[in-house]
């Protein structure tokens, strides 16, 4: 069950500026939900994160490797860590950046696979968890790249800094075989959009808007008549 | 009939223990000093162990020891076995690849033991295995059966090319191909029988205990068949001697045939004792019994049935992929071969049937044996053909099968069973009235008209129980005879216990084998207590599954009842100065045939104790007898099931309206117990019918490690069941019995599945029927059958 997950967030300053953040340990580790410590080594980082999946709560211990990079155009990255008997976690994300008007625009493509008792018992949580930390992430760095470009903006004129963020999600095989208990799975009711709550932490310093953005139960909605 | 003799309802005798919180199961056995055992699973389906450094582990608060797959090997303890050997077509024997206790060098599915630590507490060893660092490569999963055997899957065994455990097959192929090429109708099918996870409510735990001064090893396991387990412990995996270890099985919690089997936990526990020279103990939890219990069923299959103008059944074959997971566990391999193919007769006369079978190895928990074990398959895939071929070729389902029944007994199939005695239209007839068959047309219109859907299913069952004689099961592979033992034991004072071979886990043994005796010796039941589950205390016994605990276990029972009827009227016959050929035994007194001269059973036995009135030259002193009975077929119950569903088209939601099942298992000892046992049995194939089943993804990690996504049947799934009997006593043991603990889940699936597929209209449904499936099965449209 790979976990895919693809998306893009407009951060309001220009692209050699948002490369150099994307390459600054310092703002990555704020920036990574739960991260304790990122350090440099090599070509990459040793990273340490604090992640709850649902009722697993693990610190990974991992190994972050960056490949294909191009200076501000962007870079891939790939990336394992253990979380002792939580199981694993590895994947890969390719970035990459692109001149859009008032701003660069951030694309990810993330992949990821886990292992062990986050599999068996947060698997259905993953997606929910992954966007949660994606939020966390792109609201955070937004608000880095906001601050950066306001100060090397200051000389030259004011920045009307603002993040737009849109996510898309897929699970190469989601959760589908599992049972489901009658009575207990709203099965077969009618397709709802429910409203998407922002992350608590993207709201001040950057607005992050979602247009595309799909309800939990409209994605299992649509996944569910897909088949 | 007295009131606790053969053929009456008694009360359970365990319940009270286990409804007051007095059983006593492994986990409650406490050691002095012991300490606890963390076992550190592997979260990959497949990779190579590179490193383990358990260096900062084993400065760890409490921990006494780790051990890894090397300690054990450097031990010379071996791994554990298939006692099933099974050979391809081609003459080969099966490809078994290793299977240590502890990986050496590689790990094959989410689950398997990579270390083992040991603390003070169970804590400190869990938080210890956390700082275990292992270096693992991981390799690809290899998790769909139906591609295990495929050119570009990774490989899980050296020993096993193409992941193939081996290409088996039973029956005449060119007898069957000619049948088929006879045939004026031929049904085919592809059915995929769903994996399923056992769930006993215990979960399986292991206390080992190391006497130094005696050098003996004691392991409580939760086992249903002790001396098995010490007889594979001692012989194949090498941990003791017999004599130096003695297996005890004390109250188990429920089995459905996942304890039957040796695994890794109990054996690493007994041999890290002696080797740290403390007791160690665990305890599965509930996810680590989803990881690593033997999983069962998961077969793939395409079946062929062929009929003659007339709807006479002439030909089945079938071919089945059978998953046997990552290492074949102690018996996996007779499960889809001897357990299944013999059965694909059904009750049915057919001349010609061959079967093939793929066993295939994946990067999953080992499946083995699982309540009813290979003939659920078999029974899914005749009846459901049975079924789709009545619908196919417009005819009445239950007329279809009458039509093909045997009639004629001793039957012989083609496929080695030869049937000794049944009734399967009284069955029929009997199931039909009782489930109101002729009312269904007008219950379907009742239901239409609600803008329901409602299905009518059978299943015709037929089961080959008792997994006896031991000579035939030799012949067919199987690496242990299959009797079972029993050891009467008359107290001085007219008390008896009896020591038997056979292990309740469930099936109320100490009632029902206590009812046996005091119905044979005329004492009341509270005279007579059940002793098992323990190497040192009884005989070497086989253990119970398949069934076999009335047809076999009871059996041996009655063996060594005779002889202690035939000793104590020999005794009798000294005290009441009579020749024992003149006294008779009735209702618990001995009397001298034409005369008021009697003597109580209570007092003959005190007599053969003080052994004051014979010679004890000519007559040994005591009453104590042993007998290990070997029967001479296998068993044969059946049945027919009737399952009427009701389908909301809305939801997709299968709502089991009615459920009739009328079973032969031939004498019944306890009525209500053998209800019980059928609920229970019908309860589980319902689950897999509607709701169970095991889930891995492509990555080989299993989804469906909790009850969060493993769903279980509970009471309001149910119906109340109709449940009655028919009795044709079955004639290869003492007693008639023919067993009844796995047919519910035998007969249900397939009565489940063909209701469903009724009310649809079309087969496409595949179990487990959830929801999810059955709503989607309700948006294509019903195919034309013949009849309409």
């Amino acid at each position: 069950m790979a976990m895919t997950m693809t998306g893009e967030a407009t951060l309001p300053a220009p692209r050699p500026t948002v490369w150099a953040l994307l390459n600054d340990p310092d703002v990555l580790k704020a920036c990574i939900p739960g991260c304790q410590s990122l350090e440099r080594v090599g070509d990459g980082y040793a990273a340490v994160a604090k992640v709850k999946i649902g009722p697993v709560s693990a610190t990974f211990k991992g190994k972050v490797a960056f490949s294909d990079i191009v200076p501000d155009v962007g870079y891939t990255i790939a990336g394992e860590g253990e979380g002792g008997i939580a199981g694993f976690a590895k994947g890969g994300a390719k970035v990459s950046l692109a001149d859009v008007e008032g701003g660069t625009l951030l694309s990810y493509d993330v992949e990821a696979h886990v292992g062990g008792k986050i599999a068996q018992l947060g698997s259905r949580l993953i997606d929910g968890v992954a966007k949660g930390m994606a939020d966390k992430f792109f609201a955070g760095f937004a608000e880095a790249a906001t601050r950066v470009a306001s100060l090397e903006a200051a000389q030259a004129h004011p920045a009307h800094a603002e993040a737009h963020v849109t996510h898309h999600f897929s699970a190469a095989e989601p959760h589908a075989a599992a049972p489901l208990d009658p009575g207990r799975a709203p099965v077969g009711a009618p397709p709802a959009e429910a409203a998407g709550s922002l992350p608590a932490a993207a709201a001040p310093a950057a607005s992050v808007s979602s247009p595309k953005k799909k309800s939990w139960f409209r994605r299992i909605w649509e996944w569910f008549t897909s088949r | 009939m007295s009131a606790t003799g053969i053929g009456a309802s008694v009360k359970r005798l365990e319940d009270i223990r286990f409804i007051t919180g007095k059983g006593r199961y492994v986990d409650d056995v406490n050691r002095p000093g012991q300490a606890f055992a963390y076992f550190l699973r592997s979260p990959h389906a497949h990779a190579t162990i590179d490193k383990i450094d358990a260096s900062e582990a084993l400065k760890a608060p409490g921990v006494v020891a780790i051990f890894t797959g090397d300690d054990i090997a450097a031990d010379k303890v071996g791994g554990l076995i298939c006692g099933w050997m099974i050979h391809s077509k081609d003459g080969s024997p099966m490809q078994a690849g290793a299977h240590p206790a502890l990986a050496q060098g590689k790990v094959r599915y989410v689950g398997d033991h990579v270390a083992v630590v040991i603390a003070d507490t169970y804590a400190q060893a869990r938080d210890a295995g956390e700082q275990i660092v292992v270096d693992y490569t991981p390799l690809p999963a290899v998790v769909d059966p139906a591609k295990a055997a495929e050119a570009d899957q990774a490989q899980v065994h050296d020993a096993a090319p193409n992941n193939t455990c081996f290409n088996w097959h039973l029956g005449d192929k060119a007898a069957t191909e000619a049948a088929f090429a006879a045939a004026a109708h031929v049904t085919k099918l592809d059915l995929v029988n769903n994996r399923l996870i056992p769930n006993a409510m215990e979960p399986r735990a292991a206390v080992g205990d190391y006497d130094s001064g005696t050098d003996t090893i004691t392991l409580y396991t939760t086992s249903q068949n002790p001396h098995v387990a010490r007889l594979v412990l001692s012989a194949f995996i090498g941990l003791a001697p017999e004599h130096k270890l003695r297996v005890i099985a004390p109250d188990v919690g429920g089995g459905f045939g996942s304890k039957i089997f040796i695994y890794a936990e109990e054996t690493v526990c007994a041999w890290a004792a002696k080797k740290i020279d403390r007791p160690v103990k665990w305890t599965a939890d509930r996810t680590e019994a989803f990881l690593s219990d033997a999983h069962g069923r998961d077969h793939v299959t395409h079946a062929e049935l062929a009929l003659d103008a007339s709807g006479r059944m002439t030909g089945v074959r079938v071919h089945t992929i059978a998953n046997m997971g990552s290492y074949l566990s102690t018996f996996a391999s007779s499960v889809p071969t001897y357990l299944y193919a013999p059965l694909l007769s059904g009750q049915y006369d057919i001349p010609a049937i061959y079967a093939e079978v793929d066993a295939v190895y994946t990067t999953t928990a080992p499946v083995d044996a699982y309540r009813g074990a290979g003939r659920p398959e078999a029974t899914f895939v005749i009846e459901r053909l049975v079924e789709l071929a009545a619908r196919e070729t417009g005819r009445d389902p239950a007329e279809f099968r009458r039509q093909n029944f045997v009639t004629q007994f001793p039957h012989q199939t083609p496929v080695i069973m030869a049937y000794d005695v049944g009734d399967y239209a009284q069955a029929l007839d009997k199931a039909l009235a009782l489930a109101d068959y002729k009312g269904v047309g007008a219950r379907k219109a009742a239901s239409a008209a609600k803008g329901k859907l409602r299905g009518v299913g059978f299943s015709a069952f037929i089961e080959a129980c008792g997994i006896a004689p031991s000579a035939a099961v030799g012949s067919l592979g199987a690496g242990v005879g299959l009797w079972e033992s029993a050891e009467v034991r008359v107290n001085p004072i007219g008390t008896v216990e009896i020591l038997t071979g056979s292990h309740s886990h469930g099936q109320s043994h100490e009632t029902t084998f206590a009812q046996l005796v005091s119905d044979r010796l005329g004492i009341p039941i509270g005279n007579v207590s059940i002793v098992h589950g323990d190497t040192d205390k009884v005989q070497m016994g086989m253990g119970t599954y398949g069934s076999r605990s009335g047809a076999v276990g009871m059996s041996a029972i009655v063996k060594a009842l005779d002889k202690i009827e035939a000793k104590a009227k020999k005794v009798a016959g000294h005290v009441l100065e009579a020749s024992d050929q003149d006294i008779e035994f009735k209702d618990g007194k001995f009397t001298v045939k034409g005369t008021d001269k009697s003597i109580d059973f209570g007092s003959v036995a005190l007599q053969a104790y003080v052994a004051h009135k014979f010679n004890g030259q000519e007559l040994e002193p005591g009453l104590k007898e042993s007998a290990f009975w070997d029967p001479t077929n296998f068993t044969f119950p059946a049945g027919v099931h009737i399952c009427e569903v009701e389908i909301d088209p809305e939801t997709g939601v299968v709502k089991v309206d009615r459920y009739t099942a009328v079973d032969d298992f031939g004498k019944l000892i306890n009525p209500m117990v053998v209800h019980g046992q059928v609920h229970g049995g019908i309860a589980q194939g319902i689950g897999q019918a509607l709701l169970e089943g095991a889930v891995y993804n492509d990555d080989g990690q299993l989804l469906t490690a909790s009850y969060m996504d493993y769903c279980m049947p509970r009471a309001d799934n149910l119906p109340s069941f109709t449940i009655d009997t028919i009795e044709t006593p079955c004639p290869s043991n003492p007693l008639g019995i023919k067993g009844c603990g796995e047919a519910g889940a035998i007969a249900s699936p397939p009565a489940v599945i063909n209701a469903i597929t009724d009310a649809l209209g079309h087969e496409d449904v595949t179990m487990p029927a959830t929801p999810q499936v059955v709503w989607r099965a309700t948006q294509k449209a019903p195919l034309k059958r013949a009849a309409e």
